[in-house]
């Protein structure tokens, strides 16, 4: 099984991305879990048509540690298996430390079992690597490959260095791998030979340009991805193709975070004319 | 040779502490509440915490401590304990019908950011909180300070949530007592009756911590500030902070709120430390000292010349509690002893900056290690390169003073395997001799089991 994790700046379109990729991975026939690492619990809705799931957490909470997998893993399109950790309301508690528990016991209850026969299981966690419990799916050689969503803009470039940081840091220990950079388009000037080079010095490869279109905004609020909503669609073909790059992707680097300067340098020679 | 790991090579550690002399912010805590008359300390966060906070104090006063506790479960941590704390406080005053309930936070619920406060209010906002009750609080994490910590942290809350000024003073002095013994507190009353001065002293742990064997027993023994002596507070003429580290952010914020003078003085441990509390005493109240106590010191200073030969010269390691060790260091120096070794686990330069004036004249030499990083390891490693003659602190220094065969004096917190602390004062002039006997006995007994024949004196 092939465990992914996709991470980026907050916004950035992670969770469209995953679960529109995801989409494109179930259409090929593979056999996937998504795992919703966003207190919001918002990963999982386009593939399962809406936000009705009940996450890890709040069963937990209201039920005990006496859970029954099937109370908290739901079928999406696909099919896929879909779960979310979920999290406290903003504000209280401790959203990390939440993303350790869930982690932890969906192991427990034997989610990532044999019986599955799951190729690939997604965890879309929420925005910047801001403490130890966010880096969970990091840790321990759970995800193997992460890929981050970035777009030409220099917060998104900044916080995927960030993370960058945080891949090395795991790496000797859990065996984490950077498998690349997926852009979202922001009409940035430039946008993907800057993000091809941004990828090159991080030692990583760019492995797709998602550009820019209406048709995610229409097809998320059907709570859909695009490849079920309009399956004809040219930004359909765009995730299957992202699909089988990842699929076929073999590319796994220890990156090589860059020094703020030379980033900054980077935006200057290609972002701003 | 317990401690026979201990390299007598001294290398500069980065971060290892072995041994702190300190413990956690919630024991502090936890002690300042049960100084209060009818007060049930309670724990938000896990059992552990509340347990071993709980057993340290048990262990040290000889009598049951109770506290209650959150306890924290993994929903907890995620969600935030307000639903526990909550549920908690109703339970409680249910089944356990205290007072006041005064809520410490742990390193659990610090790190994940509880609002204390604002649950105590939601509380008190359900009618969680009976008519006449109280829920009182503080933030004690214990990666930050230590116990003295803590126990200044809770007094704060006290005054925070009780004293109130009413726009009239009363003729009464408030003293804001440091971290000492039962004992201690009922010697610092007995000072200020001898006196006629009308005090209102706390905490107050007597009548707690060293209630008596009635064949009843009371959940909330007799001992403690009560409620309206608190609430007084702010209406008193003066303060009298004993002790720095544990009481000087009180008496500031009582001042702040309630405008009430203050002083903070050194506990009144040794002779000059007692002189300056009696005469703080005496200009606060406008009183004179009575003959009594001008006696009580008399005899002070008799034992002090009379056994002179035996304290001079003598080498002695100390550590324990800042607010503890100055006064200490200061009657070492005027008994003639020498004070080669401190270290005291609360981080603050003002101990160091009072050390070294005390110690500016006889030990400038002597070596000194204050903060989080203070350990008795490194305590050790300086007796192997150059001994003692006595030291004295917790019992947690029995294993320096095995394996170095040195006489070995317990004072200041814990104290696990000896009697007496919570009975027999060390502060004021008695207190003192208290303290000038101990002394002796280990020395003398030393002297005794080290002399050849010839020189055992029946007399000394």
């Amino acid at each position: 099984m092939r465990k992914i994790a996709i991470y980026g700046k907050g916004g950035i379109g992670k969770s469209t991305t995953t679960q529109n990729t995801v989409a494109g991975l179930a259409e090929l026939g593979k056999k996937i879990m998504v795992v919703g690492c966003d207190p919001k619990a918002d990963s999982t809705r386009l593939l399962l048509g809406g936000l009705a799931q009940k996450t890890v957490l709040d069963t937990l909470r209201e039920e005990g540690e006496d859970i029954d997998l099937d109370d908290i893993i739901k079928e999406g399109f696909g099919p896929t298996r879909c779960v979310e950790s979920g999290g406290p309301e903003p504000g209280v508690g401790c959203a990390g430390r939440g993303i350790i528990t869930s982690i932890n016991l969906l192991e427990q209850l034997g989610a990532y079992g044999d019986e599955h026969e799951l190729e690939y299981a997604f965890y879309d966690v929420l925005g910047d690597v801001v403490c130890g419990g966010f880096a969970m799916p990091m840790r321990e050689g759970k995800a193997k490959e992460i890929y981050i969503v970035v777009s030409g803009e220099m917060m998104a470039m900044y916080a995927a260095n960030n993370i960058c940081k945080g891949i090395v840091k795991f790496a000797d220990s859990g065996g984490v791998r950077l498998a690349g950079l997926i852009c979202n388009s922001r009409q940035v000037d430039n946008e993907k030979e800057m993000i091809e080079e941004f990828a090159k010095k991080l030692g990583t490869q760019m492995i797709h340009f998602v550009p820019r279109d209406n048709m995610v905004q229409k097809a998320e609020i059907n709570r859909k991805t695009v490849i079920e909503y309009e399956p004809q669609h040219p930004q359909a073909d765009e995730y299957r193709m992202l699909a089988k790059e990842m699929d076929a992707n073999e590319m796994l680097v220890i990156p090589k975070p860059m020094e703020i300067e030379v980033l900054e340098h980077l935006l200057v020679e290609f972002g701003i004319v | 040779m317990l401690l026979r790991h201990t390299p007598k090579e001294i290398k500069e550690r980065k971060a290892l502490t072995v041994n702190p002399a300190k413990t956690c912010q919630p024991i502090g805590a936890m002690y300042a509440a049960l100084g209060i008359h009818g007060c049930m300390p309670h724990s938000h966060g896990s059992q552990g915490c509340c347990a071993y906070h709980r057993s340290a104090l048990t262990r040290h006063y000889k009598e049951p401590v109770m506290a209650a506790t959150s306890s924290f479960t993994e929903g907890s941590s995620v969600f935030g304990g307000q639903a526990n704390l909550i549920q908690a406080i109703n339970n409680i005053f249910t089944i356990y019908n205290p007072d006041i309930i005064a809520v410490h936070t742990t390193c659990l619920s610090e790190t994940i950011g509880d609002d204390v406060n604002q649950i105590c209010q939601k509380a008190r906002d359900d009618g969680k909180v009976p008519e006449g009750k109280h829920v009182i609080h503080c933030n004690t994490p214990s990666y930050v300070g230590s116990h003295i910590t803590g126990y200044s942290n809770m007094l704060k809350g006290i005054i925070k949530y009780f004293s109130k000024s009413t726009g009239v003073k009363k003729d009464q002095i408030n003293i804001i007592s440091g971290w000492i013994e039962p004992s201690d507190m009922r010697e610092i009353k007995n000072i200020v009756n001898q006196m006629g001065i009308k005090v209102v002293l706390f905490p107050d742990t007597s009548d707690i911590l060293d209630a008596p064997q009635t064949g009843v027993h009371a959940f909330y023994p007799k001992g403690g500030t009560t409620i309206p002596e608190l609430t007084s507070t702010g209406d008193s003429k003066f303060s009298l902070a004993l002790g720095e580290f544990a009481t000087d952010a009180a008496a500031k914020d009582l001042d702040s709120k309630c405008k009430v003078k203050f002083k903070t003085i050194d506990l009144p441990i040794g002779l000059s430390a007692t002189d300056r509390f009696i005469v703080a005493l005496s200009n606060a109240a406008d009183v004179d000292v009575p003959s009594s106590i001008t006696e009580e010191r008399g005899r002070l200073v008799d034992i002090i010349t009379d056994m002179q030969q035996y304290f001079y010269n003598k080498r002695v390691a100390l550590f324990g509690d800042p607010d503890q060790l100055i006064p200490l260091t200061e009657l070492l120096v005027d008994l003639d002893m020498k004070p080669v070794y401190i270290v005291s686990g609360t981080s603050g330069k003002v101990f160091d900056r009072r050390i070294k004036e005390i110690l500016a004249e006889s030990m400038p030499d002597a070596k000194v290690k204050n903060g989080a990083n203070a350990d008795l390891f490194l305590l050790h490693q300086w007796i192997k390169n150059d001994p003692v003659d006595l030291i004295i602190g917790n019992t947690y220094g029995k294993y320096i003073a095995r394996d170095e065969d040195i006489p070995f004096l317990r004072m200041g917190f814990p104290i696990l395997d000896r009697v007496g602390h919570s009975y027999f004062p060390t502060v004021g002039y008695s207190g003192a001799m208290r303290i000038l006997e101990k002394i002796l006995n280990l020395l003398m007994d030393r002297q005794d089991r080290d002399s050849s024949e010839e020189s055992f004196e029946l007399v000394m």
